[in-house]
């Protein structure tokens, strides 16, 4: 039985895995993945609604999933529908975490009148919208860097009231239970101005293609604008009205619960679309496919698995166990490759653009080294390690994907793609390696301090392996750190510039060195070794999270307040680790000598 | 050889002393990161950096002391340690190509950097759609230009750096029938009306826009955001005694007149400039955004160079990532202003630009050579080891 155990988990993970990968079916008789693949432009680049609405979600309640008041679950485009079409209904959905009791107390609420005690709808904010808005006021002139909590949160509630309230205005009129009536009449219509102007201001989605394919990006319109440009001054020319009864024509149908004529007008728009704009709407379905499949939360999950496989194996059955936690670090890295080649082609970029993606990327980097190293030295470590920061990177992946869309554009300056491919993905490798050593060192304190399992054999391959990714580490971060100063003296004319980022990045170099000098010096040994490389957990957190977080400087995108305490928890955990590290041998549960 | 020699050379000769360096710079380094919260980048530069010690003053009194080692004594260290480490423990060889050529790469990148940090002069270029320019402007440095007028078919400029004037130089030039006196010199100063003050100090003008204007000296500011405001008072002094004292600053925009001996003088505080041996004209500027959003996508300068030579005469595109390199000057797209009518180019003189390129070279090889050494014999070993233990399975 033993035996056959890898086969069966690797059976039943692959069917798991590919019960993932067929397409979104419809669990009612709405066409609703058929709706989420719809392309809008939005935020600068054409997307599918499937991700505005959860891009949305994630960032106005931190999670994808609605639960409607009467206790069923709402798909995340079928959430964007009802803020169509049918906004009293979600006005009544607890979409929107407040964690902040004070910023509670302004609408008079508490934690016991939320869904989980955080959630609540915008019906229970609309009465003190105002005292909101006064609020967020007084907080605003404040420097960023400097907002008390609850600054931070009044701010954010703000925007995100706002952000909601927009997207409202996206296809027709909030307060208008049949926009298509109107639209069938121009006296009406025309009477209607006050209504049109606000879709214009406030739509965030521009879903209104131009009437000649294949245009430009910034022909594309919004409802409201493209039907008060008057005939002809814009590239909607006479299809505006057209292309505006579609969607009041979904509206209607929606709101009566029609599925059969929902799905027809649906059906013929998208046929339309994809006769016209064929690139852009194909592209938007990848999209949607890709974010039904989650390649990174099935990964994420295939990691936990192999750590805990590859922890248990030291215990019990070695080789059996071993083995399978390789087969499913094997099987998380090549999901989670998918997912970044998905991404890369989506956007067109190298694999890192933002704090998000090189989240995904340094445990990709890692759990590569990782596979190397276990095949290597089969002893279940590198996967151990691998798993842990994979699935620890995944996670944090996560909290950065709550801020908004991770596929933004890129500003200016970094707008190129030659830069981002080298000088990125090599720190972004450097930051990999230097969290790998560091993550193997864990293991060796963990195991040898707190278990019997760390003998003379595995502590010896553990600080050999320590030492070569230390090495590994140095190359890439430096090339990386240089590349960064010769993409700088190209683009601002000077090659270093004491900018956080760079800073950070330089100290990971340097601390790397140390090492590099002390154990080449015989200034330490393995046990120095190993606390010096769990430092070199907190000098490159420091350069990742920690240099964004002051809010200076060139790189300072991304920050967020919950990082903040997380990053202190982990400096924290750290120096334990390093505490442990030092206890005198005999103390250890491993006998080494 | 003396035995304190032999201390030194001992002393500097050791991984200990490498080891030490390097985790004081990364010390230095963090403290400078958190402190340019307060800073700002280039006040960072110059208390850690440009300096050889960090001082701190002692609380309650007047006096400072020094609490840390600055860049430069870093750098000072950090150099003879690599090579007295060099001459005295490696020898040239193969196998240890890989260092030192990482190290001499190091000693390169020092030195680059401290030249850089001598001779690199950063200065704009703000110019108008249509305009043409044949000088830039620094960022920090100002002058004092004093720009005879008399002749309408040219101006005579006599430029006098701000620093003299802090340092209290008076300055005689062939070109001046008076001399230029220092009375009082603010690296940073905010000038107001006198009228709006309730009770002002004295002025110490006596000619020009002075007498009306009250100035109160502020602490220099280096948060990029802000500006600084350098002012003075300076006194002409004519063979027949003083012309007056004329209050100047960056802050003052209108020249101030003097007349001497029939001709005119034009007294203003500016921008150091930096005149060049060609003109550039703005063309044209554009400035992309992603549609609906304002995140910007490009921009760019169209800007026609002429030298003086008649050598060159050519059109350009500067933009983000792709600078204009010409006369020992780079020209670098940074910024716009007033409604896309104005480019502004950031406009970089650094001899030694090429310097950290080539370290960074011989550091990467020298790495990969020395990694790569490692590596090879760890395999080595590696299949060595397994060719035994099937050995010994057999």
């Amino acid at each position: 039985m033993r035996k056959d155990f890898t086969l069966a988990l690797s059976v039943l993970i692959l069917l798991w895995v590919g019960s993932t990968l067929l397409p979104q079916g419809n669990s009612g008789s709405f066409d609703l993945s058929g709706f989420g693949k719809v392309p809008v432009l939005a935020d600068g680049r054409f997307k599918p609604l499937d991700t505005v609405a959860r891009t949305s979600l994630l960032m106005l309640q931190g999670r994808q999933r609605v639960v409607e008041p009467g206790g069923s679950t709402v798909a995340p485009v079928a959430w964007l529908l009802d803020v169509f079409y049918r906004p009293e209904m979600a006005d009544t959905y607890p979409t929107f975490r407040i964690d902040h009791p004070d910023v509670l107390s302004i609408f008079g609420l508490g934690s016991g009148n939320g869904a989980a005690g955080v959630r609540f709808s915008f019906a229970q904010l609309q009465p003190k919208l105002a005292e909101l808005d006064k609020q967020a006021d007084l907080a605003n002139p404040v420097d960023a860097a400097v907002r008390t909590p609850f600054q931070r949160a009044v701010i954010e509630l703000r925007d995100h009231v706002a952000y909601y309230a927009r997207l409202k205005y996206s296809l027709q009129p909030p307060d208008n239970a049949d926009f298509l009536a109107e639209l069938g009449d121009p006296a009406r219509l025309a009477a209607d101005q006050a209504s049109l102007e606000a879709m214009r201001d406030f739509s965030l989605l521009r879903i209104v293609p131009p009437a000649q394919a294949p245009g430009r990006p910034d022909q594309w319109q919004s409802v409201g604008h493209s039907l008060l440009a008057p005939q002809g001054s814009d590239a909607q020319g006479g299809d505006a009205l057209r292309q505006a009864r579609v969607f009041a024509g979904l509206g209607r149908a929606w709101r009566n619960q029609e599925p059969d004529s929902f799905n027809t007008l649906l059906s013929g728009y998208r046929a339309d679309l994809t006769g016209r704009f064929g690139a852009i709407a194909g592209k938007c379905a990848w999209e949607a496919y890709v974010n039904k499949v989650e390649p990174f939360t099935s990964s994420m999950v295939l990691y936990l698995l192999a750590f805990l496989l590859a922890a248990t194996s030291w215990l019990r059955w070695p080789a059996q166990l071993g083995k399978s936690s390789l087969r499913m670090m094997d099987f998380g890295f090549a999901l989670a490759t998918v997912g970044i080649l998905a991404r890369m082609w989506l956007e067109d970029r190298p694999p890192v653009t933002n704090l998000y993606s090189s989240a995904l990327f340094i445990g990709w980097g890692s759990v590569g080294l990782c596979l190397i190293l276990e095949r290597i030295n089969r002893n279940a470590v590198a996967s151990a390690a691998g798993g842990l920061i994979g699935f620890s990177t995944l996670i944090i992946a996560h909290h950065l994907s709550l801020s908004g869309d991770t596929m933004e554009m890129m500003r200016a300056v970094l707008d190129s793609n030659f830069w981002l491919s080298t000088h990125v993905v090599t720190v972004t490798t450097g930051y990999a390696a230097t969290f790998l050593a560091g993550f193997l060192s864990i293991i060796y304190i963990l195991r040898g301090v707190l278990t019997r399992s760390l003998d003379r054999r595995t502590a010896d391959s553990l600080a050999r392996m320590v030492y070569g990714i230390v090495c590994f580490a140095t190359f890439f971060s430096f090339i990386g750190t240089v590349l960064g100063g010769i993409w700088a003296d190209q683009s601002w004319g000077r090659f270093w510039g004491w900018d956080p980022k760079e800073n950070g990045a330089l100290i990971i170099v340097l601390w790397n060195a140390v090492i590099l000098h002390c154990r080449w010096g015989g200034l330490i040994r393995q046990r120095g070794l190993i606390a010096m490389a769990v430092f070199g957990n907190i000098v490159t957190s420091w350069s990742w999270f920690g240099t964004n977080m002051l809010g200076v400087g060139l790189h300072s995108y991304g920050f967020t307040n919950a990082a903040f305490y997380g990053l202190i928890t982990f400096v924290a955990s750290q120096l334990l680790l390093i505490a442990l590290v030092l206890l005198p041998t005999e103390k250890w549960r491993s006998k080494l000598a | 050889m003396t035995s304190t020699w032999k201390a030194l050379i001992g002393f500097f000769n050791s991984l200990r002393l490498t080891a030490a360096l390097l985790v004081l710079a990364i010390l230095l380094i963090f403290a400078a990161t958190l402190d340019q919260v307060h800073l700002g980048v280039w006040g960072v530069q110059e208390k850690y950096f440009r300096s050889f010690f960090i001082y701190a003053a002692i609380r309650g009194t007047a006096f400072s002391v020094p609490i840390f080692p600055g860049g430069y004594l870093l750098g000072a260290l950090l150099l003879p340690n690599l090579l007295v480490a060099h001459f005295c423990r490696f020898r040239l060889s193969w196998k240890k190509s890989g260092i030192w050529l990482t190290h001499i790469g190091l000693i390169l990148l020092l030195v680059g950097q401290g030249l850089s940090g001598l001779l690199q002069r950063d200065n704009q270029l703000r110019i108008d759609v249509g305009q043409t320019r044949r000088y830039t402007e620094s960022f920090r440095e100002t002058e004092l230009a004093v720009i005879d007028v008399t002749n309408p078919d040219y101006d005579q400029v006599v430029a006098i750096p701000s620093a003299r004037l802090e340092r209290k130089e008076s300055v005689q030039h062939p070109l001046l029938p008076f001399l230029i006196k220092p009375v009082a010199y603010y690296p940073n100063a905010l000038l107001r009306p006198r009228s709006q003050m309730p009770s002002p100090l004295p002025s110490l003008a006596t000619a020009g826009v002075g007498p009306q204007v009250a100035v109160e000296p502020s602490p220099v500011t280096y948060k990029p955001d802000e500006t600084n405001f350098p002012t003075g008072y300076v006194e002409l002094v004519g063979q027949e005694g003083s012309l007056g004292v004329f209050l100047v600053s960056t802050m003052i925009v209108e020249r101030q007149v003097v007349t001497y001996q029939g001709r005119t003088w034009h007294l203003i505080m500016r921008p150091e400039r930096d005149y060049l041996p060609f003109t550039l004209t703005l063309l044209k500027f554009t400035h992309d955004i992603y549609p609906g959003t304002d995140i910007p996508k490009d921009f760019a300068s169209t800007i026609r160079l002429k030298s003086d030579d008649l050598r060159d005469d050519r059109e350009i595109r500067i933009f983000m990532n792709n600078p204009l390199r010409y006369g020992g000057r780079a020209f670098y797209q940074a910024g716009y202003s007033n409604n896309d009518r104005t480019s502004v180019l950031q406009v970089v003189t650094n001899p030694s630009w090429q310097v950290p390129y080539l370290s960074c070279a011989l550091i990467a090889l020298g790495l990969a050579i020395e990694f790569g050494i490692h590596l090879f014999a760890f395999f080595r070993r590696r299949s060595a080891t397994d060719a035994a233990s099937q050995k010994s399975a057999v």
